[in-house]
């Protein structure tokens, strides 16, 4: 744990927003609480899961060392940070960037935490956003302080929550957009960000914005819920609205999302959002996690039905001014060049410059403009080159800058004229990759150099992969060159291999007393059309020879294509059968002893294993709304009693009081979910619900508990002294533990 | 200023371009043999970012890397739990465990260290910002654990990047050659008991 964490919270204080720093505050009580034992390892797994602090490989303990399986004797003993999860065991940070948007400061930042925190890398995901690895858990409410302070939040990152908002990255500067998505995203993204009505969904909620059907590369159709911009023209003028799509995924089984409505009045988006999500916390699957996304539930209701009850639960919905407020000025996130428009001037450009022009230049609908990919190896990046980044931001642009889902970055609004110059520039970072958006551009989920549920070694291959095709791509034939490679270490998906035209996944074989790395070949996905259909599995072929794979099926379609056929039509036509029977002599696995090299993965020294795979987080722990709410009720009792100690009396009671109305209120919501929030109307409604009812009696204590509660309610305005503090406080503690008993209580009379 | 997070890199000296993927072996070598006093974790492969982290060896309390910045491969030696002592003493702790782990890749690899180039590296910007003033005010300190090290070799001590968003990153290096196995010894000259 780094020595200077006390040191920075005073050092951001002002510059995070408070309701951040309040949030971070909570998050490291809860820390020292896990660390006390007084907070549940499950509860405390999903706590931080939703403040983006993720389980990494081997963070159980153990490692396959490639003889034996070695345990890992972390000082911290037996604590653990979930189940099956030691403290000191390295782990993930996510950190979201809402549709993928970034400043130059924003770069630094990530630059600075990444070399002192994490491993010197910076990884851009596939959903727009940071990854640090390596992370130490004691660090993890330091970093997110550092975030804030730059107006970055990591909270919903993971866990059973919202997850970051996506967006095409050419939003406001695509030529077939119906207009710019950006304001809306963000909007959206604020909205639900700890919104009482997204904390209780069986599972992660991935939401994405697009600016066009056609193009769309917000990837709509892989999204729970997906908004296409579109306009109609009415009363003469033009009207803005949204195409909303719910229930797509990826995963092991991959759904298309269905249109829930044609037309979607921008005014509605974020109420309708709202219902979608009371419906899905309401009906969605809970206890089975594997059923849990709301692709299942609206796969088991029918699109009919399901958006009846999303119309029926907005028609009741209390008005919100949030829905609209942010339409008065939708144009403040508009973007302006720093720079005058000049046309390339045809003055002698450095070498490879021509090349990356094609490849990574994208102009603009404004004139004169262009978006440049900055194409990154595997989504990496270093801190000095992320330094590099933030100065040519600033050099080149008002710091427009975007992380794509194709785990690359996009700087906007560069004036054509400085295009030599930015190439330079680049070229200096070694930044300068051309090749973006083709074959050589491939996309790969973290895999098992990371990820606790990885099968196969996706970073290992698609570096190989990278490194053999980005030294062919400027001469292979141009219909291979625009196809997209996508790798994935296991079948869930993260490495988007479904919607690849060459997409791979993670498996294993046995061959005699070995496990085989394995990648299921998957073809003829597609990426435009917002994810337009899902590749077709066709087999699974040695790890090491899929490279071969790649040569041999792009060989064939150069030699049989037909004029202007698509490969995804060039598939369907000769069929799925022909291409596997062109990799057959692929499969069979020679031997140990004759080929040792099969029987290792990519980058990777050891003899391979599924041993190290572990329980994965992604769906985080089935945690009930209750038992958060109860679990903030002990953290402020126990608040109270450090503002006890610190001798700020009053403070304390008055906390040991708030924390007693919040396990009340926490019962009261179980029954009533719109519970009405002001003290008198928790204390009314906690009467007649629990006390009058005796549902809150204790067995061997009757109603005292409830009596402590009306007291404290009663007195809650007087001023406090030690010893009625001290008094409050116990009294709170006991408060909280009976709202634990009335649950168990309701939980059984429910189950009976 | 209670200095901590400690890095500590030496460059490679050997000639021409080097393959860094034996390493990923070597690595994991170390893992499987508990070659370390510390708890070593994983490998990690960067050798496809440029002028990145090349192979890191993950360890509990430090991390080891075939480091390429600034395009310049050296052993990179990262120290990131607490250390305990007074500062010279956490300086040659650190540097000592870099020595050792360059001697080890010169034997098991055949790679070629140099001892007369060594930047040490503050990995905490609050406690150790990239000014001036920190350096002037580090330079009385570092003396002893840099005496110690160098022996009776002359040395310089400079910032290397005048960048206030840079970590904080001193070059020592001798006005003489000298190798790693010295630079050992020096240090374990003056552990001895008198
Ligand atoms: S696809 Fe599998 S291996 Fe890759 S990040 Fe997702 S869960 Fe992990």
């Amino acid at each position: 744990m780094k020595v200077s964490n006390a040191l920075w919270r005073d050092q951001v204080l002002n510059a995070m927003p408070p309701e951040l720093a309040h949030e971070i505050d909570i998050f490291e009580t809860e820390l020292l609480l896990r660390k006390q034992g007084k907070l549940d390892e499950k509860l405390f797994a999903e706590t931080r899961l939703r403040r983006g602090a993720y389980g990494q490989r081997y963070d159980n303990g153990q490692r396959w060392d490639g003889k034996e399986t070695q345990q890992l004797a972390y000082p911290s003993g037996e604590l653990t940070k979930g189940p099956n999860t030691l403290w000191d065991a390295p782990g993930m940070l996510r950190i979201k960037i809402p549709y993928g948007g970034l400043n130059a400061r924003q770069l630094e930042v990530v630059a600075e935490l990444a070399e002192e925190y994490s491993d010197g890398i910076a990884h851009v995901t596939t959903r727009q956003d940071f990854q640090l690895h390596f992370i130490h858990i004691d660090d993890t409410p330091t970093i997110m302080r550092r975030l804030a302070a730059v107006d970055i939040t990591t909270r919903e990152a993971c866990g059973n929550s919202v997850r970051n908002v996506t967006a095409c990255p050419y939003s406001g500067v695509c030529h077939t957009e119906a207009f710019d998505v950006t304001p809306y995203a963000q909007a959206l993204m604020r909205f639900l960000l700890g919104h009482p009505d997204v904390q209780d969904f069986g599972r992660k909620f991935k939401i994405a914005f697009s600016g066009c059907r056609e193009t769309g590369c917000g990837l709509v159709n892989m999204h729970d819920l997906g908004a296409i911009a579109v306009t109609r023209t009415e009363n003469g003028g033009e009207r803005r609205g949204f195409e909303v799509y719910v229930g797509g995924g990826l995963g092991s089984v991959p759904y298309q999302a269905k249109l829930l409505d044609a037309f979607v009045p921008v005014e509605e988006l974020l109420p309708l959002t709202q219902a979608i999500a009371r419906v899905f916390a309401r009906l969605g699957e809970k206890k089975n996690r594997n059923r849990a996304r709301i692709k299942f539930l609206v796969a088991q209701l029918g699109m009919d039905e399901f958006k009846r009850l999303v119309l029926a639960e907005r028609a009741q919905l209390p008005p919100d001014p949030r829905w609209t407020a942010f339409l008065d000025d939708v144009s403040v996130l508009d973007e302006k060049p720093l720079r005058p428009v000049a046309a390339l001037n045809g003055a002698p450009a450095p070498d490879g410059f021509e090349y990356w022009l094609t490849t990574n230049v994208y102009p603009q609908k404004q004139a004169g403009y262009v978006t440049v990919t900055v194409t990154l190896p595997l989504g990496d990046l270093t801190p000095p080159q992320l330094r590099g980044l933030a100065d040519i931001a600033r050099r080149f642009t008002y710091e427009t800058v975007r992380a794509t889902v194709e785990q690359n970055l996009v700087l906007r609004w560069i004036s054509e004229a400085d295009l030599p110059h930015l190439y330079g520039a680049l070229y200096a970072l070694g930044l300068h990759q051309a090749g973006a958006g083709t074959i050589a551009d491939v996309t790969a989920c973290p895999g098992t150099d990371t990820c606790k549920l990885g099968i196969a070694s996706s970073r290992g291959l698609a570096g190989e992969l990278t490194r053999q095709l980005a030294a062919q791509v400027e001469t292979l034939d141009p219909a291979v060159r625009n196809l997209r490679l996508k790798v994935s270490g296991c079948f869930n998906s993260c490495g988007q291999h479904h919607v690849a035209d060459l997409g791979f996944y993670g498996v294993s074989r046995h061959a005699g007393n070995y496990t085989v790395p394995h990648f299921q070949v998957m073809l003829g996905g597609q990426w435009t059309n917002n994810a337009g259909s899902y590749g077709l599995p066709i087999g699974a072929v040695p790890a090491k020879r899929i490279p071969e794979v790649v040569t041999r099926i792009t060989n064939r379609y150069i030699q049989d294509r037909q004029p202007d056929e698509s490969f995804q039509t060039f598939i369907q036509r000769i069929g799925k059968a022909e291409i596997k029977q062109l990799l057959d002599d692929l499969t069979p696995i020679p031997p140990h002893d004759l080929d040792p090299t099969l029987y290792t993965d990519w980058r990777d020294a050891r003899e391979f294993t599924l041993g190290d795979r572990g329980e994965g987080e992604c769906a985080g722990e089935i945690v009930s709304r209750i038992d958060f709410d109860l679990a903030a009720a002990e953290r402020e009792v126990f608040e109270a009693q450090v503002l006890l100690d610190k001798g700020e009396i009053q403070a304390a009671g008055e906390r040991a009081y708030a924390a007693m109305l919040q396990a009340a209120y926490a019962l009261v919501k179980e029954q009533f979910y719109a519970a009405p929030n002001q003290p008198d109307q928790i204390i009314g409604e906690f009467r007649t619900r629990f006390y009058n009812t005796k549902l809150f009696w204790d067995d061997y204590a009757g109603g005292k508990f409830g009596h402590y509660l009306f007291h404290a309610h009663e007195h809650a305005r007087e001023p406090y002294t030690v010893d009625t503090t001290r008094r409050r406080i116990e009294e709170a503690q006991l408060v909280v533990e009976a709202a634990h008993s009335c649950y168990r209580r309701l939980l059984k009379l429910k189950n009976a | 200023m209670d200095l901590q997070h400690l890095n500590v890199k030496v460059f490679v000296a050997s000639p021409g371009p080097i393959d860094l993927e034996p390493f990923i072996g070597i690595f994991n070598n170390w893992i499987q043999r508990h070659l370390t006093d510390d708890l070593l974790i994983d490998v990690a492969d960067y050798r496809h970012t440029v002028n990145g982290p090349g192979v890191v060896l993950i360890g509990h309390a430090a991390n080891y890397s075939l480091d390429q910045t600034d395009g310049r491969l050296g052993l990179l030696y990262s120290h990131k739990a607490a250390l305990m002592g007074s500062i010279a003493d956490r300086l040659c702790e650190t540097m000592r465990a870099t020595l050792l782990a360059c001697r080890r890749l010169e034997h098991e690899n055949g790679l070629k260290f140099s001892g007369s180039e060594v930047q040490l590296t503050f990995n905490d910007r609050l406690l150790a910002p990239n000014t001036p003033k920190t350096l002037e005010a580090l330079r009385p300190t570092l003396q002893e654990p840099l005496e110690r090290l160098y022996g009776q070799a002359a040395y310089t001590l400079n910032r290397i990047s005048g960048d206030p968003r840079e970590r904080l990153t001193l070059s020592v290096k001798s006005v003489t050659p000298i190798t790693v196995t010295t630079l050992l010894q020096n240090l374990a000259a003056e552990r001895m008991p008198a």
